[in-house]
C-alpha cells in the first residue's frame, strides 16, 4: 500500500467525475493550453475557462481582479458553495493554474481531475460539443491570499535570505539554450536563464507519461527532496508564465503537505525583462 | 524583398478580420477539422514529426510541386488543434502557390486577421513558425530546380 498524499480531497479521478456529471453541487471547469479544445468536444456539462481571454486583465500585465472574478464565477453558474473541478490538457497545466487563481481568491472547494483530457480520453469516456448554459450566481470572493503568491519583490527577498527557488521549466529554457532555437521567436524575455541558486526540477517530472496522473508520494518526495526542497523550507516555484509552476506548487503544498510554497506568476517573463536583476546562466 | 499575400489568403485574413472576438476562434475551430490526412505516400516518412521543446507542438510539412505552384501536406497531432487551424488556413491560402509567392508573405501577416484580440503572444507563434517551414520548403524547391 503507497503512502496517500498530504491531501487527497483536492484530487478527483476521472471515474467519479462520469459517475458524478450531473451532480448539482459541482461545476466542471476545462482549462487547456490549446484555446480550440473545448470547442472539439468536453466533458459533458463542463464549461470553458481560457488563460488568455478569461482569466487574464486584459489591460494590466495581472490575471483577473476580485469584481471580474465574482462575476467570471457568477456568468459558469458557480456559487460560494459549488465545488470546482478543473481539468485539462498537457496534464493539467492550465487547470492547476486556474485552481490557483479560484484559491487566490479563497474558493477552497476546488479540485483537479487527476489525469486531465488525456486519461478521460484513455478511458474512452464521452465528449460532447454541446456548451451547456447554467444561470448567473451571487459569488461573493475573499479577499486574496497572498501566501500562495510571490511577486517580484518576494524573489529578491527570498534570493537575499537564500531561501529556495524552483525553476520548473525544460532544462533548455533552464540554461538559456531555448532562446536562440531557429525558427521559433520566444517572445517575452530579452535575456535568457534563471534566477540564480534556482533548482531545475521540470514540472513533467512529477506526472507519469502514460495517463497523465500525479506520481506518487515515494516517487515525489525523492524527486524534491533528492534536490534540496524539502518540507520546512518556505519555497517559491516559476517557469515562463507561471502556469507550469501552479502545477509544482500543487505538488508540493497538496499532495506532499509543504506549508510554504509560492507561485511566482511573473516568472521568467517578467524575471528576463527586468533591468538589474541578477540571472545566472 | 517586395512583399504581397496571394489572394487565397488574403480572402482567409478578411474573413478572419471581419470576425469579433470568440467567431475568431469558432472560425479556427473549422480550419482544425477540416485539416486533411496526408497523402498515402507521405503517410511512413521517416522523418515525420519533428519533436520540439514543450509549449511547441510537433508540426510535420512536406511540399510538392504541381503546375509551377506547390501544394503543402501537414501531419499536427490531434491534441493541437489550434496549429491543425494554423496548417489548414495556410494550406488554403498558399496551396498552388509559386515559391517565390511564398516568400513575399510578410511574416507578421497574420495580425491583420486580428488574431492577438484573442490568442496570447506565444500562442500566435506557431501561425509564424509554419509559415518559416513553408518557406524552407520553398527556398529548397526553388535549389532544386
Amino acid at each position: 500500500m503507497s503512502i496517500p498524499y498530504a491531501h487527497p480531497e483536492l484530487l478527483v479521478e476521472t471515474d467519479w467525475v462520469f459517475n458524478n456529471l450531473n451532480d448539482p453541487g459541482i461545476r466542471i471547469i476545462e482549462s487547456d493550453e490549446d484555446p480550440l479544445l473545448y470547442d472539439l468536444g468536453h466533458i459533458p456539462g463542463s464549461v470553458k475557462v481560457d488563460w488568455f481571454t478569461t482569466l487574464q486583465d486584459p489591460l494590466r500585465r495581472d490575471f483577473l481582479g476580485k469584481a471580474e472574478f465574482e462575476k467570471l464565477c457568477s456568468s459558469l453558474g458557480i456559487s460560494n458553495d459549488t465545488t470546482a473541478i478543473f481539468y485539462g490538457d498537457k496534464s493539467n497545466w492550465f487547470a492547476v493554474y486556474a485552481l490557483w487563481l479560484f484559491q487566490y481568491y479563497g474558493h477552497m472547494k476546488s479540485k483537479i481531475m487527476n489525469g486531465g483530457r488525456a486519461k478521460w480520453d484513455l478511458e474512452k469516456h464521452p465528449w460532447t460539443k454541446e456548451v451547456p448554459h447554467y444561470s448567473a450566481t451571487k459569488y461573493t470572493a475573499r479577499e486574496p491570499d497572498h501566501s500562495i503568491r510571490a511577486l517580484r519583490e518576494d524573489v529578491f527577498t527570498q534570493l537575499k535570505q537564500s531561501k529556495p527557488l524552483v525553476d520548473v521549466r525544460s532544462p533548455k529554457e533552464f540554461s538559456g539554450e531555448l532562446l536562440h532555437m531557429p525558427n521559433y521567436p520566444q517572445e517575452g524575455a530579452q535575456r535568457g536563464g534563471h534566477i540564480p541558486g534556482a533548482v531545475n526540477i521540470p514540472w513533467s517530472q512529477a506526472v507519469n507519461e502514460t495517463d497523465s496522473t500525479f506520481k506518487s508520494v515515494d516517487e515525489l518526495k525523492s524527486l524534491y527532496e533528492s534536490r534540496g526542497i524539502t518540507p520546512n523550507k518556505e519555497i517559491i516555484a516559476y517557469c515562463r508564465i507561471g502556469e507550469r509552476s501552479s502545477h509544482t506548487w500543487f505538488v508540493l503544498k497538496y499532495l506532499l503537505g509543504y506549508p510554504n510554497v509560492r507561485n511566482y506568476d511573473g516568472s521568467w517573463t517578467e524575471w528576463g525583462n527586468l533591468v538589474n536583476a541578477p540571472i545566472e546562466k | 524583398m517586395d512583399s504581397a499575400i496571394p489572394k487565397a489568403l488574403k480572402e482567409i485574413i478578411d474573413d478572419f478580420s471581419w470576425c469579433e472576438g470568440q467567431e475568431k476562434l469558432e472560425l479556427l475551430v473549422q480550419y482544425a477539422e477540416s485539416l486533411p490526412p496526408l497523402p498515402e505516400w507521405l503517410q511512413d516518412d521517416q522523418s515525420k514529426l519533428v519533436k520540439v521543446e514543450e509549449c511547441m507542438t510537433p508540426v510535420f510539412v512536406q511540399a510538392e510541386r504541381q503546375d509551377g505552384g506547390l501544394i503543402f501536406h501537414f501531419e499536427v497531432p490531434a491534441e493541437s488543434p489550434l496549429v491543425r487551424g494554423y496548417a489548414a488556413l495556410m494550406k488554403q491560402g498558399l496551396d498552388h502557390a509559386t515559391p517565390e509567392e511564398i516568400l513575399k508573405v510578410p511574416g507578421d501577416f497574420f495580425y491583420s486577421m486580428g488574431l492577438q484580440q484573442v490568442l496570447s503572444h506565444q500562442r500566435l507563434n506557431g501561425i509564424a513558425a509554419i509559415l518559416a517551414h513553408m518557406k524552407q520548403l520553398a527556398v529548397k524547391e526553388m535549389a532544386s530546380k
